[in-house]
């Protein structure tokens, strides 16, 4: 599966080969996000994603749960009139973790934008692949998905019930030290999920809660960047942590970027200056399918604040054969803080393995 | 029992080594040729399906346009009916190669595929894009201008991955920047892969597709989608296998004639088993005799030769289908899968050895050694031990040979069998007539002999001549007591003669009636063609200008071959959109029969060739609807034309209304007439500089057009004239060893004849002309039988196979020869047969008896 930040870091790649019509994309520059405008789709930048994650079920019996739409423009030649020429690609990714299972249940989609088989709508979040479906109801703010995934079926809902967080700079993220190594990122925290589950022909009636990015670039990454920690979690007191670092390549130098920013339950945002923040591995787990020791464990410091996330179960690595080939880790992960439980969200990380590869 | 055994087959095999030697390799050539060709068709056939598979992938089913392919919104519907799981969309384009060195531009076919959607149904078509592994920067490079060939296409054309490739695809040339290979296609096959996108705009196939591939929801059955779907005319829903299926159907009537014609070898060393076997039991008769006479059965008689004939059918077999297994490997590697037919594009085919098929050739020849020794061993059975210790009475075991009706009966079943139609495309009742014929020609051939010799021998007499050509009168004499003995002789040579004949003719037919046809359909000074009617490639519009304008030129006419696809399981056929006079159609086609006159009130006219009448039912007078531009057309046909050169169906229309239906204006062919005083080869030459298209375009003048169209034809009958040399050479064989055991039983008869006062010398020239007569007696017989079977080839068997017809032409030329060889090697084997057999002493020889 492709992350986010492994999606930024291989489109990064893709300077256009020479002797064709470049393709130009348009560059992150600070500027007011207009909604539901910028609920949709932004075309001209290079990547984009919907990237919706959460937990479902009671405490008994906990789900993790992650739906994905990316959108690519690939650098063909914008003169191509071929209604198949590849301008777009739309790719989904769909994952259950249920610690019963103890790995997660996944499936990956992609296609070529067009025929009305995989679009991303332009003007509010509207996307569609191969059967799969996001999109938010513009009078109840409501996010209505439907995967049809080869293992099991996923339809849910989730209502947000406070305006888009902008992250950064007013929705302007910076992933590097160049101002142009930049996207424009919003999240929809504390979204109240009722879900319907089907898997080996047995349906379940789920609520819970999930966590919306909605993210937009053409930049490139630092050249020494290795790969992402990256956490979104809703805290049981209503408030939201968001927090990621980019990892440097080279050992024992500083992050390239930190980032992490605090909302109330009553909107108001708290950014952290990047000194007081850190991240520390507290335990590894070894993949036996790729040679990866993924820090399943962590402590992030904000502040004064310590807290640490606990994976809902350890093997939530990722292999995107069929559609990207990059190997990641996104996992359920509870989020303690002076020992007890106060939230529950998602921990993401790239870059471990040692044989990344690309299959496509 | 076991003793019997060893006394009368081992040892007499044994004895007459060379008498069996025949007999086995009668039988082993028949089985060899028929193994042989069975195993080649069927590997090129496998590597066919094999490539097709790899193509098609897991595909459960397909949907198929003609080439000219069909509207892409088609694939949105499928893609989103809940009955598809899985669509992937194919623009199947053939381009020709610029810049080689070849006769003929080549051709490559490039398959424009939605890499994302093709990789669950054929993953052989991912290729192997270097860098793809470790670099992220090649990862969408196949959605641009990048083709990947297979590694066959890449060592063909030469180039690298890195190179450009040169093609012509529709009026236009592309360079195509090759980005990777295909190492998985199989070798031999010329093979290209683009991105769909990149495909429809380079190519010039904006809007187009030629296939989906689908993968099928569970549960859901062809019918039913083909009945939701609705698909536009001219597009089909078919299984996997109908490509496959569709080719073993276009090459079927090929494929069964090179089958039976090396059934035909089988066939007459069947007959020459029955002339040696015949003589083989005539030999032993004072054997058999003594053995009834101690005890022995009729029936355990009977069994005893009938294992004889197994055991000679069975080495003859086995060696047979190890020879054939040789005889393939060697013509695949010399020929290729097609054997030169040219219907297969494929790689090279591997052979497999099937035991099936190896069982059925070996019991087809043990058929033919128990067949031809049957009647021989039930005469041996029933002759009563008393007659046959009676010396001479061989031509009374022959008498039953004599007899008119079994003759009769076969002609008569094969008047009736040439009345059936074929079987499934087949024309199995006329091949069975074929062996009706011939079976029947040599069952009459005493009676005929004895015809031909009694008056012969009458006005020998009458004349006194006889009295100046005693020898000659002896010998007419014998063919008149003993055409049982003459008949058994020549069988094999019958049949090998008639078979001859008759393919010759047949041969020389085709290949007169055909030059003549292209002498009529070449009324120009000199023809431009860019790509055959199976590429997707045509003349640039500048270049019709340029052609045009040309001041060498003083007229023009250009013309289009479009294929369509009018059945799933069928070729497509061709529609040639030309300039013709309705008025006077024959003007511009090879007409048969009389066409009708259009009135401007009908349907367009068109002009179809003899395949549509025969394959589609097309009638003159009727109407006939064609998919032109995703629609039905209707037609009205207003004649038949002969077209040599599309065996599938054509139909010629007139260029007006083929632009009116279609709006498509582009031309793949231009004949061209030359101002008074200009040089065909000047303007070629001219033209060669100037056109856009100098690289793929084809410019020849009529006279090399016929040359290259008649060796091709030579080319595929190539397989055909050593088959039939290979029959010959048996019948001779045959000759040889009959005569010679013939010989040998007549010692005694020679040593009387010693014993009265004959010499040797003039012995020599009795045999002699007994094998001139016998053989001049076989040649009527055979040529009778020949150019009647050359007539059910040319009426019969050919318009039902290839759906064309013909003109009877007989080559004299190569007949007479024929006699001339057959006659001189038939009388000199008499007389080199005799020499052994007079060797004896005479008081020995008439002793031997008694």
């Amino acid at each position: 599966m492709l992350t986010r930040r492994r999606l930024l870091l291989t489109l990064a790649a893709l300077a256009a080969p020479a002797g064709r019509a470049a393709v130009s994309y348009p560059q992150v520059l600070p500027r007011a996000l207009v909604f539901p405008q910028d609920f949709g789709a932004h075309p001209d930048f290079r990547t984009e994603w919907w990237y919706l994650t959460g937990w479902l079920g009671g405490p008994a019996q906990p789900l993790g749960f992650q739906v994905t739409f990316f959108r690519s423009r690939t650098d063909v030649d914008p003169a191509n009139p071929s209604a198949f020429a590849a301008h777009q690609l739309v790719i989904a990714h769909a994952a259950i973790a249920d610690p019963a299972r103890g790995a997660l249940l996944v499936d990956e989609r992609i296609a070529r934008a067009g025929f009305g088989l995989a679009e991303t709508a332009v003007g509010d979040t509207d996307a569609r692949l191969s059967g799969w479906s996001l999109r938010r109801d513009p009078a109840t703010d409501i996010y209505h998905a439907r995967i049809a995934a080869r293992d099991f079926s996923l339809g849910f809902t989730a209502s947000a019930s406070a305006a888009p967080w902008l992250q950064g700079e007013a929705g302007l993220s910076h992933k590097g030290p160049e101002p142009l190594q930049a996207s424009y990122y919003y999240s929809r925290p504390q979204l109240k999920v009722q879900a319907q589950l089907e898997r080996n022909g047995q349906l379940q009636k789920l609520a819970g809660i999930a966590w919306l990015d909605h993210e937009w670039s053409s930049a490139a990454l630092a050249a020494d960047a290795a790969g992402w920690d990256w956490i979104g979690m809703n805290l049981d007191d209503g408030s939201a942590l968001a927090a990621f670092q980019i990892r440097s390549g080279q050992a024992g130098r500083p992050p390239v970027q930190t980032y992490a920013a605090l909302r109330a339950a009553n909107g108001a945002v708290q950014l952290i200056p990047p000194a007081q923040l850190g991240f520390t591995p507290l335990r590894h787990w070894n993949s036996s399918r790729h040679r990866a020791a993924w820090p399943v464990a962590q402590r992030i410091t904000i502040g004064t604040r310590v807290f640490e996330t606990r994976p809902l179960m350890d093997d939530q690595e990722l292999d995107s054969s069929l559609t990207t080939g990059a190997v990641y880790w996104e996992g359920a992960s509870e989020l303690l803080e002076g020992g007890r439980p106060v939230g529950r969200g998602y921990l993401e990380m790239t870059g471990y393995p040692e044989d990344t590869r690309f299959i496509l | 029992m076991l003793w019997i055994w060893w006394q009368l087959i081992i040892r007499y095999a044994w004895t007459w080594r060379l008498r069996t030697a025949v007999q086995v390799l009668a039988i082993t050539v028949g089985v060899s040729l028929g193994y042989a060709v069975s195993l080649i068709n069927g590997a090129a056939l496998a590597e066919f399906n094999a490539a097709l598979r790899e193509i098609n992938g897991e595909a459960d089913a397909v949907i198929e346009g003609s080439r000219t392919g069909f509207d892409e919104q088609l694939y949105a519907r499928v893609a989103t009916d809940p009955a598809v799981q899985m669509a992937s969309p194919v623009l199947a384009t053939d381009v020709l190669v610029a810049g080689t060195p070849d006769e003929y531009p080549p051709r490559l076919t490039v398959l424009g595929i939605d890499v994302l959607r093709a990789a669950a149904l054929s993953p052989t078509l991912m290729g192997d894009r270097p860098g793809t592994v470790d670099s992220p920067a090649s990862r969408f490079a196949i959605f641009g201008d990048g083709i990947l060939l297979s590694p066959s296409a890449l060592a063909r054309f030469n180039v690298a991955v890195g190179d450009l490739l040169s093609v012509q695809a529709g009026g236009g040339t592309v360079a195509l920047k090759v980005r990777g290979t295909l190492p998985g296609v199989r070798p031999g096959s010329l093979l290209g892969v683009m991105d769909l996108g990149f495909a429809q705009w380079r190519l010039g196939g904006l809007g187009r597709l030629t296939r989906i591939d689908l993968r099928l929801a569970d549960g859901v059955s062809l019918e039913a989608l083909r009945a939701r779907l609705d698909l536009p005319a001219g597009v089909n829903l078919a299984g996997p296998d109908a490509t496959g299926a569709r080719l073993a159907n276009l090459s079927r009537a090929y494929r069964v004639n090179l089958n039976v014609l090396a059934l035909v070898a089988l066939f007459t060393g069947g007959f020459l088993v029955f002339s040696l076997q015949a003589q083989g039991t005539l030999a032993r008769r004072a054997q058999f005799a003594w053995l009834r006479a101690a005890g022995l059965e009729r029936g355990q008689l009977k069994r005893l030769l009938v294992a004889e004939a197994v055991s000679i059918g069975t080495v003859g077999s086995v060696l047979g289908l190890f020879a054939g297994a040789a005889i393939a490997r060697a013509a695949l590697a010399a020929l290729g899968g097609d054997l030169g037919g040219g219907y297969f594009n494929v790689g090279q085919p591997v052979l497999g050895f099937p035991l099936l098929t190896a069982a059925g050739f070996a019991g087809l020849g043990i058929l033919a050694a128990v067949a031809g020794s049957y009647l021989p061993a039930r005469e041996a059975a029933h002759t009563p031990p008393a007659a046959a210790l009676h010396a001479g009475g061989a031509e009374e075991v022959l008498r039953p040979l004599g007899r008119i009706w079994p003759g009769l009966a076969l002609l008569l079943a094969a008047g009736v069998l040439l009345t059936l139609p074929p079987v499934s495309g087949v024309p199995l009742p006329a091949y069975l007539a074929i062996g009706a014929i011939l079976t029947g020609a040599i069952a009459l051939q005493p009676r005929i002999a004895r015809l031909v010799s009694r008056p012969l021998a009458n006005c020998l007499q009458a004349t006194r001549a006889g009295t100046r050509a005693p020898m000659l009168l002896l010998a007419a004499n014998r063919m008149v007591q003993a055409p049982g003995a003459a008949a058994i002789a020549m069988a094999g040579i019958v049949a090998s003669f008639g078979l001859m004949v008759a393919m010759g003719t047949m041969v020389s037919s085709f290949r007169g009636t055909l030059d003549g046809w292209l002498v009529q359909v070449l009324p120009a000074d000199l023809y431009a063609r860019v790509g055959q009617s199976t590429t997707d490639a045509w003349l640039p519009p500048a270049d019709l200008q340029r052609i045009s304008t040309h001041p060498g030129v003083q007229r023009v006419e250009f013309s289009r071959a479009v294929p369509v696809q009018l059945a799933a399981d069928r070729a497509a056929v061709v529609v040639v959109a030309r300039m013709i006079d309705a008025a006077d159609p024959g003007a511009a086609l090879p007409l048969v029969g009389s066409p009708l006159a259009w009135q401007p009130d009908m349907p367009p006219p068109v002009w179809v060739s003899e395949a549509m009448v025969d394959l589609y039912g097309a009638q003159v007078g009727g109407m006939l609807e064609l998919p032109l531009a995703g629609r039905l057309q209707r037609f009205a046909v207003m004649g038949v034309w002969r077209d040599y050169a599309r065996q599938f169906g054509s139909v010629a229309m007139r260029a007006e209304d083929y632009q009116r239906l279609t709006g498509d204006r582009t031309r793949t062919d231009a004949a061209i007439w030359l101002r008074l005083g200009v040089q065909a080869a000047d303007v070629s030459r001219e033209l060669l500089q100037t056109l856009e298209s100098r690289e793929v375009i084809e410019l020849r003048a009529p006279d090399e057009i016929r040359a290259l169209s008649l060796r091709i034809f030579d080319r595929s009958f190539a397989v055909t004239y050593v088959l039939e040399a290979a029959a010959i050479l048996i019948g001779m064989i045959g000759v040889a060893a009959t005569f010679s055991s013939q010989a040998m039983a007549r010692s005694r008869e020679f040593g009387m004849l010693r014993h009265i006062g004959v010499t040797r010398g003039q012995i020599l020239r009795v045999l002699a002309l007994e094998g001139a007569l016998a053989t001049v007696n076989a040649i009527v017989v055979g040529l009778l039988a020949g150019l009647v079977i050359a007539l059910v080839l040319i009426r019969v068997i050919n318009p039902q196979s290839f759906h064309w017809s013909m003109q009877l032409i007989v080559p004299f030329g190569l007949i007479a020869g024929l006699i001339v060889a057959l006659l001189a090697c038939a009388t000199g084997t008499a007389a080199i047969a005799g020499r052994r057999a007079i060797s004896t002493s005479p008081l020995r020889a008439v002793h031997e008896d008694w």
